[in-house]
């Protein structure tokens, strides 16, 4: 290995680059060379290996009201100095801060194609943004955590600059999201079996795959009275007009529907079926209000026993669809039934 | 509504009503037409009576 130190800049906020707090959030990027505030804890970590030789601040406002512009003048500023590998932050639980440090990261990462090492806390929204283009080390949610965070990302930048191999597992940094084939001397049949072994006998393991995280929601309150209500459909199982005018795919749906069914008093062979891929659709394919049930809801309006039905139903397909594509989804749907004055709204899935 | 309750539990839905199967939750094939939409309308009014109820956390009306 060459005696060299390997040369690092660091990015850092107004209210760490030690211009100012909030007051100074309008601060505009600027340039200092060798090492800022937390800079010294950083140069700590790497000790003779590496050297922090500028810092780059930035204030948190400014970057995010002005991002190309602030992007690119952050940007010119670390490629003066060749930088064998970047580090931002650590950001903790700040969400402005946590943005640009990603935001940077990924500027870093696609033009001057060197790694980057940040830190934040889990639920930092520069995590779920930007954790792909960064190796973000995991902080608590308070910057009391700083004498914890810099040595581990220290000791990912000198691993990093070494060339050497780095996991989430042993460099305590989040998922990218990115997956890296390779040999593992079992088969997954072996490793399921033991895992399900151990899993029955009461035995610690660990999981390949986690489950995503579903979040909860409080329950809304009920409607006080159905008959004065106007009750919306919405599905999961993929029923649309016949033909499918909106290509939504079979599987991991990228869009939903959103379907006139104003004066339709019954869903038929002729004209509505599934898109979904994920179940045999020969039954919903006869008689969509097998899964989206139009007939009954129109005769329940009709009759009073509802208020009304909404002249439009969403639909999707749920099968293999990403939960956070879902989130986005539904905040649209909801946003629009709101709007559209509905009370209630019943979900159908398959 | 739905047929695989285990996986409404799991992504968080508050008011659940079971269904009859994955291909046909609000329908069954084997009946006739006329039952078949009798079932449906059933299912639908337990679904009505679930909007209608207060709960404080996950319910699954399964009658």
């Amino acid at each position: 290995m060459s005696t060299e130190k390997f040369k690092v800049v660091h990015y850092l906020n107004q209210f760490y680059g030690g211009i100012g707090g909030e007051d100074k959030a309008d601060y505009q990027p600027e340039e200092r060379l060798g090492l800022v505030g937390p800079g010294q804890a950083l140069q700590a970590g790497l000790g003779e290996r590496g050297e922090v030789v500028a810092t780059v601040i930035c204030g948190d406002s400014y970057f995010n009201e002005n991002v190309e512009t602030a992007l690119s003048a952050i940007l010119a500023m670390i490629a003066k100095h060749n930088p064998d590998i970047v580090v931002t932050g650590p950001a903790f639980n700040a969400g402005r801060y946590g943005v640009a440090c990603g935001a940077v990261a990924k500027a870093v990462a696609e033009n001057l194609k060197v790694p980057v090492v940040s830190g934040m806390y889990l639920e930092n929204p520069g995590v779920e943004m930007y954790r792909k283009y960064a190796y973000i080390v995991e902080t608590s949610n308070s910057a009391a955590d700083m004498r914890k965070a810099m040595p581990k990302m220290a000791k990912l930048v000198i691993d990093l600059a070494a060339g050497l191999e780095v996991s989430p597992a042993t460099h305590g940094y989040l998922l990218q999201g990115l997956r890296k084939n390779y040999f593992h001397s079992e088969s997954g049949a072996k490793r399921a079996v033991s895992m399900l072994v151990s899993k029955m006998s009461g035995q610690p393991f660990t999981t390949e795959y986690p489950m995503p995280h579903f979040d909860r929601v409080a329950p809304n309150m009920p409607i006080a009275d159905v008959r004065q209500a106007k009750i919306a459909l919405v599905t999961s199982g993929g029923i649309v007009p016949k033909g499918n005018p909106d290509h939504i795919e079979s599987s991991s749906a990228s869009k939903y529907g959103k379907y006139d069914i104003a004066g339709i008093t019954d869903l038929t062979v002729e004209t509505f079926a599934t898109a979904h891929g994920g179940y045999d659709p020969v039954y919903a394919n006869q008689d969509a209000d097998r899964v989206l049930p139009v007939d009954v809801l129109f005769e329940m309006a009709a009759q009073g026993e509802i208020g009304s039905l909404h002249r439009y139903f969403y639909s999707t397909v749920g099968n293999g669809t990403a939960v956070a594509k879902a989130v986005t989804f539904a905040k649209k749907i909801a946003q629009e039934l709101l709007d559209d004055g509905v009370n209630a709204v019943i979900l159908t899935s398959t | 509504m739905c047929t695989v309750v285990p996986i409404s539990l799991t992504v968080g839905a508050n008011r659940i009503v079971p269904t009859v199967a994955i291909p046909y939750p609000l329908g069954n094939p084997q009946k006739t037409p006329a039952e078949e939409k009798e079932l449906r309308r059933a299912l639908v009014r337990r679904a009505l009576r679930a909007l209608e109820t207060e709960v404080h956390g996950q319910v699954v009306f399964d009658k």
